[in-house]
């Protein structure tokens, strides 16, 4: 992400000096509004909430770490924190490996617009949608996945009802609609290694795989490295294909962090519990972060 | 004043990276290559059926569905399950079909889509520009200061703002209303403003200086040259920004509580839930979901090209 680039210094100017400060106040005005509005007070506010007794009715009250410990005692905020987990971790290997192959594969094959829009168009649909048509595909006695399954002479599979499956499944529905996306993302970044360095490595005899190994790979670290932090941050709040597909079942199988979330808050009414795993959920992301960021040193690249 | 014919060439900014003639495709037929491009037949397979699934289930009639669940063609073809879902038939035909015989008020939903998005769009476009063009253009005390704290919103996940905005929003008895919906991402994003600022960077300042000595204030500037010289990027935020708007869930499941403020992924939601629970009607529910779809898809048809080229690390969001 280009956050790092810089300002451009404003040197054309001769001494006369202006200030614009009144007219950038008032064209600032509405955008820090929203800002301050809509993002950094709910910030504040989500934390102080989470000290506090909260059913929406009544005013907030104060309960010192009450929500903190109940969180760290409680059997299904443990349990969702494992199913998140393992729902990014079949989510994230399955998504990078399948888009990196992909864009690859338009670098090397073709890059006509019509592939890449054609892998694109399940990210243009919501994940409401995405859920509801694999609901009916990977229905157990009518869907065509069975269907097809049960023809290849095996057992049909409860994709969504199952505790084996569930996870899996919802992380492979979630796939279809990224990959796409990240493939995309990944693309771009080919598109930077210059043509030369493939075409040195064609001279020197060497073969696709082999220049994958040798040059792909090492040069596109740093946008794999930004590209795996927003999809890891991305997947963690997964939501939507729970709510729509499963419910956060099998029993709790697929009960998601984010899920549980919402379903103390909205179908118990305790605001205050509800924003303690908000912000359990926001120091795992900012951790998770920040390690990533070292570890695929995301900030550098070897390109020079 | 020739501020309206400034040529669009001087502009470089945080474009899609131009795609310059292509380098030749290497020509060699292998094995290999065969294999990739089986890959990608497979690929393209994969994404596109679950759209004609869609489709073929939605014309067909739900009470054959059981018997020709191995047809790759509608079975029995109807227009039932679209019917069903515009509420053209009568309740209890619709239940005689295997629907719930409550029809969802389709063009409502598509109504309240529209205006969410629209909302948001329009006023997080044109708000986050006029913040873009102050961090850009204007001088004044604290500006990059300002600008990184902006910046630092990028970092706050947008699910953690989720409830204390929803707490915020009932608060101002906005609850169930379009406008408490568009509300929160009216305004600015992070993004948007770091977006659209790189591109003014990018403008030439000899051309807005010339306005300048012309006599045209700094407003004028922003409204008559900096906005129409623009209009690529602009173009392109506004389209993602619809497009994430648009498929937006959990935060108008939290605001949305009758059909008065639903827009269509939360109807679709709850078409779902009020199927019969014993054999659902799948004919109409894929009515509901491809058509549900159908405005994105055909938007996508539009704008193709400027979506799929948008995508790249100046464009990420």
């Amino acid at each position: 992400m280009a956050l790092s680039a810089t300002t451009r210094p404003d040197s054309t100017r001769p001494a006369k000096k202006r200030d614009d400060t009144r007219l950038a106040l008032l064209f600032i005005a509405p955008a820090l509004i929203g800002f301050l509005v809509f993002m950094v007070w709910p910030t504040l506010r989500g934390i102080y909430l989470s000290f506090t007794k909260f059913n929406l009715l009544t005013p907030p009250e104060f309960n010192g770490l009450d929500n903190y410990v109940r969180m760290v005692q409680d059997p299904v905020f443990w349990n969702s924190m494992r199913v998140t987990v393992y729902y990014v971790f079949v989510n994230i290997v399955l998504q990078t490996a399948i888009a990196l192959v992909i864009a690859v594969m338009m670098q090397r094959l073709t890059r006509r617009t019509w592939l890449r829009g054609a892998v694109l168009t399940p990210y243009l649909v919501s994940n409401v949608v995405a859920a509801m048509v694999f609901l009916w595909i990977l229905d157990y006695q009518l869907g065509i996945g069975n269907t097809v399954i049960a023809a290849l002479g095996l057992d049909r599979i409860p994709f969504l009802s199952s505790d084996a499956w569930v996870i899996p499944t919802i992380a492979a529905i979630n796939v279809w609609r990224h990959v796409g996306y990240t493939a995309l993302l990944i693309f771009a970044g080919l598109q930077t290694i210059p043509e030369t360095m493939y075409e040195a490595g064609r001279m020197d005899g060497a073969s696709e795989p082999r220049m994958f190994r040798s040059i792909t790979v090492p040069l596109l670290r740093p946008v794999l490295g930004l590209v795996l932090i927003i999809t890891v941050v991305g997947s963690f709040q997964v939501f939507d294909t729970v709510a729509i597909a499963t419910r956060g079942g099998p029993v709790d199988s697929s009960r998601v962090l984010q899920y549980y979330i919402y379903d103390v808050a909205f179908g118990r009414f305790q605001f205050g519990y509800a924003s303690a795993m908000s912000v359990a959920l926001l120091l795992v992301l900012v951790i998770i972060t920040f390690v990533q960021y070292r570890v695929t040193r995301a900030d550098s690249s070897d390109l020079n | 004043m020739a501020i309206d014919t400034a040529p669009p060439a001087t502009i470089v900014g945080p474009t899609p990276p131009a795609r310059t003639v292509d380098p030749p495709e290497p020509q060699r037929f292998g094995i290999g290559r065969a294999f990739a491009w089986a890959f990608m037949v497979l690929v393209i397979t994969a994404s596109l059926f679950p759209f004609y699934w869609m489709l073929r289930t939605a014309l067909s009639s739900n009470n054959a569905l059981y018997a020709g669940s191995d047809s790759l063609l509608p079975v029995q073809p109807s227009w039932g399950g679209f019917e069903r879902v515009f509420g053209l038939q009568s309740g209890q035909e619709a239940i005689d079909a295997g629907g719930a015989g409550q029809p969802i008020n389709f063009w409502r939903y598509l109504f309240n889509s529209v205006v969410v998005s629209t909302l948001v769009t329009v006023g997080q476009v044109f708000f986050s520009a006029m913040a873009a063009y102050a961090f850009a253009r204007l001088e004044w005390k604290h500006r990059e200061k300002w600008f990184a704290f902006f910046l630092g919103g990028l970092m706050i996940p947008a699910i953690f703002t989720l409830l204390p905005n929803f707490v915020l929003i009932k608060q101002l008895g906005l609850v169930d209303t379009l406008l408490g919906i568009a509300l929160p991402s009216m305004l600015m994003t992070p993004f948007a403003v770091f977006f659209l600022r790189q591109f003014f960077l990018g403008i030439s300042k000899e051309v807005e200086e010339a306005a300048l000595i012309d006599g045209a204030s700094k407003v004028r500037v922003f409204f008559r040259l900096i906005l129409p010289m623009s209009t690529a990027p602009i173009a392109t935020l506004a389209i993602l920004t619809y497009i994430s708007v648009w498929n937006e869930y959990f935060w108008a499941l939290m605001v949305s509580y009758t059909d008065k403020s639903r827009v269509l992924t939360v109807a679709l939601g709850v078409f779902k839930s009020q199927t019969p629970q014993t054999g659902p009607d799948w004919a109409g529910l894929m009515a509901a979901t491809l058509v549900a779809a159908l405005p994105m898809l055909l938007l996508f048809m539009v704008f193709a090209k400027r979506i799929v080229n948008s995508i790249g690390f100046s464009g990420i969001k």
